[in-house]
């Protein structure tokens, strides 16, 4: 049996500890420990930037992410529903008029970027070389997701003002 | 394409199917919105794997890593929304128990 084929007989034993334990602590836990071992075997399968990326991200943010979501209980009375309701009307009611005015900018910029080339041995071996020349696109896009992401964040660690 | 290569690919691919299963039942079998958050982090855990597996055999590593990279970045960023849609839902309902969400039913 091989080093990879132990690795993964692991990583499927930690997928199903983390279904099948009953707290929800514990199967963040296995979620972790899912992600380390999947990083172990990105790091053998001769993938160890993506690795880096799996283990710093996937076993060292999102757990922080799900403990937080697990131990975050306010309790919210119906008379603040009402009173952060209309206060989120007040927020947002410009919402619209940015969107059709960036739109209506995005519509009139047209932005070319130029890349240097680089060698065909480069795009096939180097990971950042695809990133940068192939798959640019995706870039923009991650950087899109990553401002939705900081949104996100934004809203997930929001404080009530009602409750100071 | 080498013997061995194959060999991984179908060994792996069958751990892939099941990482899936076990993603698929976590969802199904739940009510509870975090632990179906869970399924999905296995199941993009389990795609993550066949795309390392895939570039692994067919020799496009790099380009698998890209892709994972990507994963990723959409991964935690699906994770980060949802977290805060399931905070959402608690302060509102006072509960993650998706039986005792009705305020969406026509």
């Amino acid at each position: 049996m091989t080093m990879e084929m132990v690795l993964l007989l692991i990583l499927l034993a930690a997928t199903v500890w983390t279904v099948m334990t009953t707290r929800l602590l514990r199967a963040v836990i296995g979620l972790a420990l899912t992600s380390v071992i999947l990083t172990i075997l990105m790091y053998r399968f001769g993938a160890p930037l993506a690795g880096v990326f799996e283990l710093s991200v996937c076993a060292g943010l999102i757990p922080v992410i799900f403990v937080t979501t697990v131990s975050f209980t306010q309790r919210l009375t119906p008379e603040k529903l009402v009173v952060r309701k209309k206060e989120r009307m007040l927020k947002f009611w410009f919402l619209p008029v940015l969107i059709v005015l960036v739109g209506m900018v995005l519509t009139q910029v047209h932005v070319t970027i130029d890349f240097p080339p680089v060698s065909p041995e480069a795009l096939r071996t180097d990971p950042r070389a695809i990133l940068w020349n192939l798959r640019h696109l995706d870039l923009v896009g991650q950087i899109a997701v990553l401002l939705a992401g900081v949104f996100g964040v934004v809203v997930f660690f929001k404080e009530d003002p009602s409750c100071r | 394409m080498p013997v061995e290569s194959v060999s991984l690919f179908w060994t792996a691919s069958a751990f892939v199917i099941l990482m899936m299963i076990a993603g698929i039942y976590c969802i199904l079998a739940t009510f509870n919105l975090t632990r179906a958050l869970i399924g999905i982090e296995i199941l993009m855990k389990a795609v993550t794997l066949l795309l390392i597996v895939v570039g692994h055999v067919t020799q496009h590593t790099a380009l698998a890593q890209a892709l994972v990279i990507t994963l990723i970045v959409i991964e935690v960023v699906v994770m980060v929304a949802a977290g805060g849609v399931v905070l959402s839902v608690f302060r509102k309902n006072k509960t993650i128990d998706v039986r005792r969400l009705r305020n969406l039913k026509g």
